[in-house]
């Protein structure tokens, strides 16, 4: 890699940030991916008081400024924050100012995409076969684990990399939350506007800009090519 | 034994069946609905009737009164679906291995042996989407035999194919059939698969049993047709006992606010009594009939007519607080120009009325 990005002409720094965006945007998007998946199936199969207010506050990082929604991750997992105060003190689980805190940002602001597009490949799983399952003596969790979701799989994956490329550009969620730290919080889109309020940094900013592109584009073509294989392999 | 006897409402529509299925097969016949579906998944755990009990070997599996409601995975009864429902993404054989993985303690047949008496064991590796309707049903059935059922249930499960297709499959269901020792419910709509499979048979016509027993008995009783393969067209209407005519041996059942003369003395004054009325015995008239032997002339006013392909035409008519159904030939509806909205008389003989 370093000798690609020597080729590319991109020193340690810029190499740092995209290996911590791609860090980043993977943990962020994979730790959240079973919580979306929950949540994505109460709110297709579930009957339950609450569900527009729930459906609402999962879209809620979508239609809020980044800023506000960062702002309020430093409320609640800063250090003092009630939930970050906790995590640490259970876990050890560190959020703020860390590599940590914006892979929860990034995964925040792709959620509600992930939600949607696990949600609606949900709702296109033949029920009829879920109860075909139950006669055969499959349990909940068995028909969902047999049945459901690998029926839903498609969906799943776009819903992963729809996330994941929102994850890669998030900004504003980020350094509100963990601000711009060289090597623990400075991704892709940190070095970029970083670059671009440097005297000088143009050049080196639009080779990253080229980087983004081209990890956003990679992205997208390796789920359109997987979500391919596995529909062939659904149907048979 | 599988004992079931449940009611359940949707809309204008009830349930009501009760009979038992022995080892060996039980037809459930019935147009469409006439609540079949409803049936199958409520003995297969899927959807839950209002009232009522589904026992099986003597353990209970349903009761409304007593709160118990197991879900279908552990009722142990395999279900063969119209639809087959093979799951897209398993090959044949992980397919036919679903349930018996996650039985392991039922006995179950042995693999090979389900798979070379329904004749599947170069299917094993395929995908379901690259089967045949039929290839498909016997997988389903095979899947549904491997999961160690105690009971089998079979919802319509050739309905769905052409007559080369059942050909195909319905000697590898005579053969099963034959073999299995279980209580087996065969639900069709099709005669000619009850007579062929089936020891004893449920008719199930408007949401009720109107006839059981061994097979051809209960094909007398219900008065189906005896060439045809369907149920005849027939409405069936609540009535009340208030006249007994015991000279000529007749009762007059009131249907709303007419009076329909039946043979033979039923009941007292007030008892409730069901009628049905088939849909060839009805005749329509324009102007009320004189100086005429059928003794039942019902007003009404047409609300469908339903041209067939054939010679016939089936017509309902409101008959005011019942709904009558009239077969006729095509010509008569052209001739007295019958069609939704006109008034007509509705003439039924009494001795073609019978007790549902």
């Amino acid at each position: 890699m370093e000798a690609a990005a020597a080729a590319l002409g991109l020193g340690p720094e810029e190499l740092s940030a995209i290996r911590l965006s791609l860090l980043v945007a993977s943990v962020g998007t994979l730790a959240t991916l079973p919580f979306a998946i929950a949540i994505a199936l109460a709110l297709a199969r579930g009957r339950f008081p609450g569900k527009t207010l729930l459906d609402g506050l999962v879209h809620l990082p979508l239609v809020m400024p980044p800023v506000v929604t960062g702002y309020l991750l430093l409320l609640a997992f800063g250090r003092r924050g009630p939930l970050g105060h906790a995590l640490e003190a259970c876990c050890g689980l560190v959020f703020s100012f860390r590599w940590t805190g914006a892979a929860l940002a990034a995964g925040i602001m792709g959620f509600p995409l992930m939600v949607r597009a696990i949600r609606l490949s949900l709702e296109a799983v033949d029920r009829r076969l879920e109860d075909a399952a139950a006669t055969l003596g499959a349990g909940r969790l068995g028909v969902l684990f047999a049945v459901t979701l690998p029926l839903a799989l498609p969906g799943l994956l776009a819903g992963l990399v729809l996330a994941f490329a929102k994850a890669l550009g998030e900004f504003g969620a980020t350094i509100t939350f963990v601000s711009n730290i060289p090597g623990e919080t400075r991704t892709l889109p940190a070095a970029i506007y970083t670059l671009t309020q440097t005297p000088g940094g143009d050049a080196a900013a639009l080779k990253l800009v080229g980087v983004a592109i081209a990890l956003s584009l990679a992205a997208l073509i390796a789920s359109e090519m997987l979500a391919r294989r596995i529909a062939t392999r659904i149907a048979g | 034994m599988l004992d079931v006897a449940i009611t359940r409402r949707f809309g204008d529509f009830q349930l009501d069946a009760a009979f038992e299925v022995p080892v060996g097969v039980t037809a459930v016949l019935g147009r469409s609905g006439a609540g079949k579906s409803t049936l199958v998944a409520s003995v297969a755990g899927l959807t839950r009737p209002d009232q009522g009990r589904v026992a099986l070997g003597g353990e209970t599996l349903f009761d409304a009164a007593r709160r118990i409601d197991l879900p279908p995975r552990k009722r142990r009864i395999g279900v063969v679906f119209q639809d087959s429902r093979l799951f897209p993404h398993f090959s044949v054989r992980t397919n036919l291995l679903f349930g018996r993985r996650r039985r392991k303690e039922a006995v179950a047949p042995a693999f090979e042996e389900v798979v070379d008496t329904l004749g599947i064991g170069a299917l094993l590796d395929r995908r379901p989407r690259s089967l045949s309707g039929g290839e498909r049903q016997r997988v389903a059935i095979g899947r549904a035999l491997l999961s160690g059922p105690r009971a089998l249930l079979f919802d319509e499960p050739l309905a769905a194919l052409d007559a080369e297709r059942k050909a195909e499959i319905l000697p590898f269901l005579e053969t099963l059939v034959r073999e299995i020792a279980l209580p087996v419910l065969y639900v069709t709509h099709a005669l000619e698969e009850a007579r062929r499979l089936a020891e004893r048979l449920v008719v199930l016509d408007g949401g009720r049993v109107i006839a059981a027993g061994p097979v051809e008995e209960a094909v007398a009783a219900a008065g189906l047709a005896s060439a045809g393969d369907r149920l005849l067209d027939a409405a069936t209407i609540e009535a009340v006992v208030v006249e007994r005519d015991e000279a000529y041996g007749l009762t007059g059942l009131a249907i709303g606010q007419h009076v329909v003369w039946v043979p033979g003395l039923i009941g007292e004054r007030g008892d409730a009594a069901r009628l049905r009325f088939l849909a060839r015995d009805v005749a329509l008239a324009l102007d009320p009939p004189q100086r005429s032997s059928v003794r039942n002339v019902l007003p009404g006013v047409i609300r469908g007519v339903k041209r067939g392909t054939g010679p016939y035409a089936s017509i309902t008519v409101d008959i005011g607080g019942a709904v009558l159904r009239a077969e006729v030939t095509r010509r008569a509806l052209d001739e007295l120009g019958l069609a939704p909205g006109k008034m007509v008389y509705a003439l039924v003989k009494s001795v073609a009325v019978s007790r549902a």
